[in-house]
């Protein structure tokens, strides 16, 4: 079934990035499916940083998955999707995915890197937590590195389990496979005290259980330099809502949908806005707002000139009011 | 900044190559420091040309400059290091522009990666090569002392960790008066600490978070000026009683417009696909006020904004004592 293949339309999170095609599904546990994508021509893609995702286009809706690869040099891009009943339907409708199916993704983004000046990385997760872990765990194996990986998982149910055990080595010099909460807990408090010093480290998983991996670290009196979680997408902007523009002078109406600048709405429009970075730092498309609050998202504006509202940058701010009238 | 639309002047097609390729920093008759980053590699038209196509900038100067870097770290070997957490982006970076350069020059370089074995094939240097992706030995002295024989950039890669750029390794033999090797382990706010006016105008927190900010793959750049007496290359703070003296004596010299130059530097700022650091390239373009005279525009808004700069940057630039006799010198053209 080919449902997924070929979206009509590319979802603004996944534009500019790549089409790939499913080359193996396989199922990894009851509720776990991993799925390999790769360019339809073949050749390599893109590399990436260890614990990246990818945010893959399902349906009219975007997820963003952990990518398991090491990242170096790769010629396809694995992820493993765990099924969630209720969910907004997107781990379904991957769960669906077959053989030769087409699908939009977007060039892997970084939010869960290893620290590069780490003399050990001590890598926790949970349940489906593993996927970012296990990147870690092979750029370490590559990059002679050391890592120690603590992997908690109902019994029978562990995803990658034998990919974990096959990288023990001078890498990856230990794997604790918990499958219960008391055995956990002591491994934990036992690995926190034991590391080298210098060790990271990296937890994913259910909020909660990184939250508590966290907290039991600092009580042993690790610095938060020295703590990483994944935290999706934290440096990415969002699409933000739509909103409408006046444009005062020409008594013009524009809309700018979702995922869309303003900046760009007004230039399909015809208007020549100067503009240099398109990334909120230059200050060069700065606009002088006369109606509405601008939801300001830009580097430039100080903090009093966000607050006056009578100015935004138009290649990253958008509003907070359903309409906002401009000097143009 | 202001932004003023550039039209090529229609006598430039008869100006030789230096000057057509020449990125000319000026768009009006005042200067001051902004955070111009704006995409790499779209094409930058100006008065006299066009520059910014490619990622890594060939010129006429290409196999010279080579040969000046050999030789300065042949007498300076500060002026390369790499902190050892740095040996995954260092590769990274070598990687990333020699596969850039093979797809920009096709017809005389190439680039073959199978896993972690990569074939270089560099036609203007009749070079090929062959290495291993993460095994320093593989290349006669190492990647990035590599890299700086294959692209007239200075390199510097910074490391991004808690919330912060660490300028971490690097090969610079150009430096237009600073030093790589006090810079080393610094960070982004502390290298930039003597430049006058960013702190209080924001500019280097700005453009930290700008930076800190970049996904891996993305490519910005922007353009940064000074003057240089002669064609010198290498003007560090470690050589500097070599060409600091010229700063005194050439307001008076006869020949002012022949030796002094208008040094730009195209810098781009680009993070790593696989180790995620960022990799700061600079490119030095050097040009006489002769050059520069024969464009009128240039001629213009160079005179008009070496008059006007503020003294706390000329002093910082090393200019003051002749920008007067070079303003002067352009504007009565
Ligand atoms: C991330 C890479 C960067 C590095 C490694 C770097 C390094 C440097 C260094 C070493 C200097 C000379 C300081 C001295 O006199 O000791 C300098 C000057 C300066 N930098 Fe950066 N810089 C970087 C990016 C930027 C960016 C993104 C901006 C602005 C958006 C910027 C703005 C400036 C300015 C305005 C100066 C003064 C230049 C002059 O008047 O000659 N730098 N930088
Ligand atoms: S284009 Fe640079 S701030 Fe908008």
């Amino acid at each position: 079934m080919t449902a997924i293949a070929l979206q009509p339309r590319v979802h603004p999170a996944v534009e500019g990035g790549l089409q790939l095609e499913v080359t193996n599904v396989s199922r990894e546990t009851e509720s776990i499916v991993s799925i390999t994508m790769a360019a339809p021509e073949g050749g390599r893609l893109p590399s990436y940083v260890p614990g990246s995702h990818l945010v893959v286009q399902w349906g009219n809706g975007v997820n963003a998955y952990s990518l398991t690869g090491s990242g170096n040099a790769p010629s396809e891009y694995s992820i493993s999707v765990l099924r969630v009943g209720e969910g907004a339907g997107g781990s379904l409708a991957m769960h669906r995915l077959c053989v030769g199916d087409r699908v939009y993704v977007a060039r892997p983004r970084s939010a869960f890197a290893p620290a590069s000046t780490a003399t050990h990385h001590l890598l926790v997760a949970a349940g489906i937590g593993i996927t970012p872990v296990l990147s870690h765990a092979r750029a370490a194996v590559e990059r002679d590195s050391t890592a120690t990986m603590i992997y908690v998982h109902r019994p029978d149910a562990g995803a990658h389990v034998a990919e974990a055990r096959e990288l023990l080595g001078p890498g990856l010099i230990a794997l604790v496979e918990c499958t219960d909460r008391g055995s956990f807990q002591n491994v934990l408090a036992e690995a926190l005290i034991t590391q080298p010093v210098g060790t990271h480290l990296y937890v994913c998983g259910p909020v909660v259980f990184m939250d508590a991996v966290l907290e039991e670290a600092r009580g042993h009196g690790w610095s938060s330099a020295r703590l990483h979680s994944e935290a999706f997408g934290a440096a990415e902007l969002d699409a933000g809502e739509p909103f409408t523009v006046h444009l005062a002078r020409s008594g013009v109406r524009l809309e700018v949908p979702a995922g869309v600048s303003l900046l760009e709405t007004l230039e399909t429009a015809g208007q020549s806005i100067p503009n240099m970075c398109r990334k909120g730092i230059c200050g060069e498309c700065v606009l002088p707002v006369l109606r509405g609050a601008p939801q300001h998202r830009d580097l430039y504006l100080s903090e009093q000139e966000k607050a006056a509202n009578n100015t935004m940058m138009s290649c990253v701010s958008r509003s907070n009011d359903p309409e906002l009238e401009l000097d143009l | 900044m202001s932004s003023t639309i550039i039209e090529t002047d229609p006598d430039a097609a008869l100006l030789p190559e230096r000057i057509r390729r020449f990125p000319f920093p000026f768009a009006s008759d005042t200067y001051r420091y902004s955070a111009n980053v704006e995409p790499a590699t779209k094409t930058a038209p100006t008065e006299a040309g066009a520059w910014g196509a490619h990622l890594v900038d060939i010129d006429e100067h290409y196999l010279d400059e080579l040969a000046e870097r050999a030789k300065v770290l042949t007498r300076d070997p500060s002026r390369v290091n790499v902190l050892p957490h740095m040996r995954t982006a260092v590769w990274d970076a070598l990687t990333t522009l020699l596969s850039s350069m093979a797809e920009d020059y096709p017809d005389t370089m190439s680039f073959h990666r199978e896993g972690n074995i990569c074939r270089w094939r560099n036609g203007l240097q009749n070079l090929e090569v062959e290495f291993t992706v993460g095994d320093d030995s593989s290349l006669p002295e190492g990647p990035l002392r590599f890299l700086g024989t294959q692209i007239q950039d200075d390199i510097i890669l910074l490391d991004i960790r808690e919330d912060t750029l660490w300028l971490d390794a690097g090969l610079v033999t150009f430096a237009a008066d600073w030093s790589f090797a006090f810079d080393v382990g610094m960070n982004f706010l502390e290298i930039h600490h003597p430049v006058p006016r960013v702190k209080e105008e924001r500019i280097t927190s700005r453009a930290e978070q700008f930076l800190l900010r970049l996904q891996p793959g993305e490519q910005f750049r922007r353009t940064n000026w000074t003057m240089t007496i002669g064609r010198r290359m290498d003007t560090s703070t470690e050589t500097y009683p070599e060409w600091g003296p010229d700063r005194t004596t050439i307001a008076d010299d006869p020949a002012m417009p022949e030796k002094l130059h208008l040094r730009v530097e195209v810098q781009h700022l680009i993070r790593l696909p696989h180790s995620g650091a960022l990799l700061f390239l600079v490119r030095t373009h050097l040009l006489p006020l002769t050059d520069i005279a024969r464009v009128p525009a240039w001629r213009e808004k160079m005179g008009h904004v070496l008059a006007e700069l503020p003294d706390d940057m000329a002093e910082y630039k090393g200019i003051i004592r002749y920008r007067k006799a070079a303003s002067d010198w352009l504007l009565a053209r």
